[in-house]
């Protein structure tokens, strides 16, 4: 009889720490220390030019408090990213109902669908910036053969527009992944209940607001959620499109930083302004986390 | 009054199928009887409840409800109720609101809703249960929720389908009683989908008993038991199933517990000899496994004798007999029910 052995793979405690290392790792380098420099960056002097640490107290959050565009660009952020959200989630359910649905093709379908949340977005980004250009836009063309308008529409140029552009391409790129979460709720629903429901007496809607939504809700804030933290988050798409103009009218406290921060040099004021992120996207991992919890008990 | 439910030519077939689930099914209820389809699984019995009910759509043939054609007509004006076999309680409402849902779909008023839910739940005797959420539940309490949910629409025709194959055995016995209890103090047609024999006959009035989209047999218990129309029936009903013997063409019928010692059989009877080489012991019975010769080609078969009737059996050669009236014949190649043979019986 060969020696029974304990070998290394059968020791979990062990394993879990060997599995565990590489997340971690990635986790305390390219979450915790940033995240612990921006906060001593805030309090500091540094700049690209002088980038030796003198303690500054509360100067940077004086200075950006001071300035109207920092108000402009939190401003803009809560009202980009609430308004998408709310866009990501309705065509998000619509679309999964539609992903749902048993139909020729249904494949093609999803795998265009999905094409525009796989592209990376600076990609996007950089076409959307030529269908809204204000020469050669295509969007433009195709109004003006169809005689809706007479003169080019600058989607970019105006401020009101091109907050409008800068929403709906973030609503473009995120309304396929909202789609897929939801598309998975809506798969875990048993067929049993909507078969009950149907002999039950109720309608399509009533199935759809008594049963399907109050099933899924936790899947629906949790594309919600999503929505919000990748709009709240994303400098790529107002950057390209806009670089937060025209006069700072689509300006969002992850372009500001940036521009502030990089472009500016002041990584102090950079640092304050990015900060400002922090509270937000704590609420919406709370509230994720809750939301999960939920699934869990149905 | 008009029947609850007819079936006319009904045929099903799902798309990419190469066979009709349901193919070609006549079958009328009778005023509230429990009418039992019963059948392998595969056989269909599911499908032609969910055609009846409007979740599929039958290729051909007629499904009438209350006299009237309801071929293309969506569930919910059909005027039944279903039970499922998950029961497909809505796991995120009270147990009062499932109740009520169905109410609310009819846009009854408020306090009616109330009123009609806590009347069923009383017949039930749920009151106690109506604030708890489904996972609160047991099995034999989801059952309950279920019909009253299902009884509040004062549907023509009950369908459940297979609703005790999520109980434990204990549980199933008492869920059954409750169920059988249950349809004759209401009295509403039902049509009962099972797989389980037991269920079959304790249940129905009447059987219909399935097979590869077909119905082989429909009647009472006793005649589907005792009578059965041919070999699928007589091997698919019963526990064990029924003897044949082969004898030329005809393959001669007989049920374990007919199969006696030949001093217990009384009358005219045929005589047979039971080479006997296995006793099994259950709980009342004795399962005796051997071959019989002399009938026609020797055979494996099981007699069940009581034991508190028949001594010990042990291995070997026994004279054993089967009364001349229990003997069924069927036909070797379509299986069908054909005239007694002779078999040279003798007289008591």
């Amino acid at each position: 009889m060969t020696q029974a052995r304990v070998r290394l793979a059968d020791r979990e405690g062990f394993l879990a720490w060997i599995f565990l290392t590489p997340t971690v790792v990635y986790v305390v380098a390219l979450v915790a220390i940033p995240f612990g420099l921006a906060i001593a960056f805030a309090f500091s002097d540094v700049t690209a030019g002088d980038p030796s640490y003198d303690w500054v107290g509360l100067r940077n959050f004086e200075r950006v408090f001071d300035d109207p565009v920092f108000w402009r660009s939190l401003w803009n952020t809560l009202i980009f990213t609430g308004i998408s959200m709310f866009f990501i989630v309705v065509f998000g359910k619509v679309l999964a109902n539609i992903l749902v649905a048993d139909f020729r093709g249904k494949w093609v379908v999803r795998f265009l669908v999905l094409l525009s949340w796989t592209t990376p977005v600076a990609l996007s980004s950089v076409s959307w910036l030529w269908l809204l250009h204000s020469i050669y836009s295509p969007v433009d063309w195709v109004f003006r053969e169809l005689g809706f308008i007479e003169t080019n529409t600058y989607w970019l140029g105006r401020p009101n527009l091109a907050m409008a552009s800068v929403i709906a391409v973030h609503v473009w790129r995120l309304v396929p992944l909202a789609a897929v979460i939801m598309m998975v709720g809506l798969l875990s629903i048993p067929t049993d209940l909507n078969e009950a429901a149907k002999i039950d007496g109720a309608g399509y809607w009533r199935r759809m607001f008594e049963i399907t939504i109050p099933l899924t809700f936790p899947l629906i804030a949790v594309s919600a959620l999503f929505g919000a933290i990748f709009t709240f988050t994303d400098m790529a798409v107002v950057y390209i499109l806009t670089r937060g103009g025209p006069t700072n009218s689509t300006q969002v406290l992850a372009s500001w930083s940036f521009l502030r921060g990089i472009g500016g040099g002041d990584i102090g004021q950079g640092a304050v302004i990015a900060l400002f992120l922090f509270p937000l996207l704590l609420a919406a991992a709370v509230l994720i986390l809750r939301a999960v919890r939920r699934v869990e008990t149905i | 009054m008009p029947v609850a439910v007819e079936l006319r030519n009904l045929r099903k077939r799902y798309d990419g199928g190469h066979v009709d689930a349901v193919d070609g099914v006549d079958l009328a209820t009778e005023e509230g009887e429990y009418l039992v389809l019963l059948g392998p699984s595969g056989c269909g019995k599911t499908t032609l409840l969910r055609t009846v009910a409007g979740l599929e759509h039958p290729t051909a043939g007629e499904v009438v409800i209350d006299g009237a054609v309801v071929n293309g007509l969506p569930p919910r004006v059909r005027k039944v109720a279903m039970v499922f076999q998950s029961y497909a309680l809505y796991p995120h409402k009270s147990v009062l609101a499932n109740i009520v849902f169905p109410l609310k779909a009819e846009k009854l008023d408020r306090a009616e809703r109330e009123k009609k839910a806590r009347w069923a739940a009383d017949l039930l005797g749920i009151e106690e249960l109506l604030d708890r959420k489904p996972r609160q539940l047991s099995g034999g309490e989801r059952q309950r929720v279920a019909l009253a949910r299902a009884m509040v629409r004062d549907p023509q025709v009950f369908l459940l389908d297979e609703p005790l194959s999520n109980l434990d055995a204990k549980l199933r016995a008492i869920a059954r009683d409750e169920l059988k209890r249950f349809q004759e103090r209401v009295g509403t047609t039902t049509i009962y989908v099972t797989h389980d024999q037991a269920e079959a006959m304790g249940l129905g009035d009447r059987i219909a008993v399935m097979d590869r989209g077909q119905v082989r047999q429909l009647g009472p218990p006793v005649d589907v038991y005792d009578d059965p129309a041919d070999t699928f029936v007589a091997r698919f009903i019963g526990s064990p199933p029924m003897n044949l013997v082969k004898r030329g063409g005809t393959l001669v019928g007989f049920r374990p517990e007919h199969l006696m010692p030949a001093e217990h059989v009384q009358g005219e009877k045929v005589p047979l000899q039971f080479e006997v080489d296995r006793v099994e012991y259950l709980s009342g019975d004795r399962h005796v496994y051997g071959t019989v010769t002399g009938l026609g080609e020797d055979t494996r078969v099981i007699a069940r004798l009581p034991s508190m009737m028949v001594g010990e059996v042990t291995e070997g050669s026994h004279e054993f007999a089967v009364s001349a009236d229990r003997v069924r014949f069927f036909d070797e190649d379509s299986g069908l029910r054909t005239d007694p043979v002779r078999l040279g019986a003798t007289g008591g």
